[in-house]
């Protein structure tokens, strides 16, 4: 594990990226962000530019529409990059699966480092989310 | 004068100590305690005092994006710009600081250029990046440089004339050896002024337009990703220092060290510039996280309206107490 990465381990800035979700996931990504969870005692910021991203938080089940979007997001973020998938609906398309609107889900598309399930997911549980995620990093 | 003092010396001053080196570390943690404060303010803990070294360090081992279409020398000269204006304002701040016979007559203007440079690569580099928020970004910076480019100018002068015309900053600190300008009417008009032009220059939220996270994410630095950002980063860091260090030296003046075999420092003024400093720096995170960003016309008619006339007055006082030999004023 180089310098490098143990300081991405260390300041992961977080990038907000709802694939069409029924806002709950979102609702509870931005709980995540209050000061009750302060995660910037972990060095975790919500950035607004993709560009600035090391973590993305994908929730939603991801229909057609948003497809061609999420690769293009995914192509802009620099790497090294890691993927969230938040929620029953970006784990599995929850209650849209079958839908003829519905383009997969996430992990057929992204590289997910980690799946943090629930309908909608608690705070808590999005944080070790992120922490799996980032537990990922080491071995590289 | 031998080679070693001509060349060496000078470029180990804008590398290592009052440069590049020292006002990066200095600005990372002023930087942290920007964010520690902030949490505190938000009833937080924050985060630990090694987060913005390990944001920059992250950031050096990131890719480095350029957008299609992107000047590439525009969009990578403007962070090189920004970061070594920044080290040459630190250096020659703290040149003249430590030893006021170094300077050369005319180096606050030289100054007053350089200051402006980190705003201007903002500007360049927003451009430059060929994205329509950046673009936002960039024209609000270029509004906000004109804004409070006037009273900026008018405080410092208010400070040239109560230093008797003196126009070397080796002279204006020594002009302060028994009675800092802070303590005159002046003084502290002067200081209002500079603590609001800080403010904007360093682009902290009453006046963070050209960046507003929230609104234009990122603004100017939109597309910058990588070395090129954290370079960005590195030179609001260690402007984030230095502004601060230089209205204190400005308005209370050096501390006359002595070194004739002996180092002579007086201790208790070294300790009051460090003590103005953290009070400089807490006053401007106090005010970035008790006021919402204004709009930009807002923001430019407050710095031409009652920031410049506070200056105006400043000078005019300055004048009249240099003129008739009021001290007070």
């Amino acid at each position: 594990m180089s310098l490098t990465l143990k300081a991405l381990a260390k300041s992961p800035w977080v990038f907000h990226l709802s694939t069409g979700s029924c806002n709950n996931c979102d609702i509870e990504v931005l709980d995540v962000l209050t000061p009750r969870f302060d995660v910037e005692r972990f060095g975790v910021l919500l950035t607004g530019s993709i560009r600035h991203a090391d973590c993305l938080l994908v929730c939603g089940a991801m229909n057609r529409k948003c497809v061609p979007r999420v690769k293009r997001i995914w192509e802009q973020a620099p790497k090294p990059c890691l993927v969230v998938a938040i929620g029953s609906c970006a784990l599995g398309q929850g209650i849209f699966r079958g839908s003829y609107a519905m383009g997969g889900p996430v992990d057929k598309y992204l590289p997910v480092s980690a799946y943090v399930p629930g309908c909608p997911p608690k705070p808590e549980a999005i944080i070790a989310g992120v922490v799996e995620a980032l537990g990922t990093l080491k071995g590289k | 004068m031998n080679p070693v003092q001509e060349i060496v010396y000078p470029i180990l001053w804008l590398l290592l100590f009052p440069g590049l080196v020292f006002a990066g570390v200095m600005g990372l943690v002023i930087t942290w305690v920007d964010r520690k404060v902030t949490a505190r303010v938000q009833y937080r803990v924050g985060p630990p005092w090694y987060q913005p070294f390990a944001d920059v360090v992250k950031l050096l081992g990131k890719e480095t994006i350029v957008p299609a279409g992107a000047s590439r020398l525009a969009f990578f000269g403007a962070p090189l710009v920004a970061i070594s204006a920044a080290a040459l304002i630190s250096a020659m701040t703290w040149v003249a600081f430590i030893w006021p016979q170094r300077g050369f007559s005319g180096d606050i203007f030289v100054l007053l250029y350089l200051l402006v440079l980190p705003s201007l690569a903002l500007v360049l580099g927003g451009a430059a990046a060929r994205n329509p928020l950046a673009a936002v970004g960039a024209s609000r910076e270029m509004k906000l440089i004109l804004a409070y480019e006037l009273p900026f100018v008018l405080a410092l002068a208010s400070v040239i004339v109560k230093a008797g015309n003196a126009i070397r900053l080796g002279d204006i600190f020594a002009a302060q050896e028994t009675w800092p300008f802070l303590g005159s009417i002046s003084g502290v008009l002067a200081l209002v002024v500079l603590f609001l032009v800080t403010q904007a220059k360093l682009g902290l939220v009453p006046f963070d337009q050209a960046e507003a996270e929230t609104e234009i994410m990122g603004g100017a630095l939109i597309e910058y990703s990588g070395a090129a950002l954290a370079a960005f980063k590195l030179a609001k860091a260690m402007l984030y220092f230095t502004l601060p260090v230089f209205v204190t030296f400005l308005l209370m003046g050096g501390v006359q060290t002595r070194f004739d075999g002996v180092l002579y420092v007086d201790t208790l003024k070294i300790i009051w510039r460090i003590v103005a400093v953290l009070l400089l720096v807490v006053g401007i995170v106090v005010v970035r996280n008790t006021n919402p960003r204004v709009r930009i016309e807002t923001a430019v008619r407050f710095f031409w309206g009652p920031v410049s006339f506070l200056a105006v007055a400043a000078a005019a006082l300055a004048a009249i107490g240099k003129t008739y030999g009021i001290w007070w004023l």
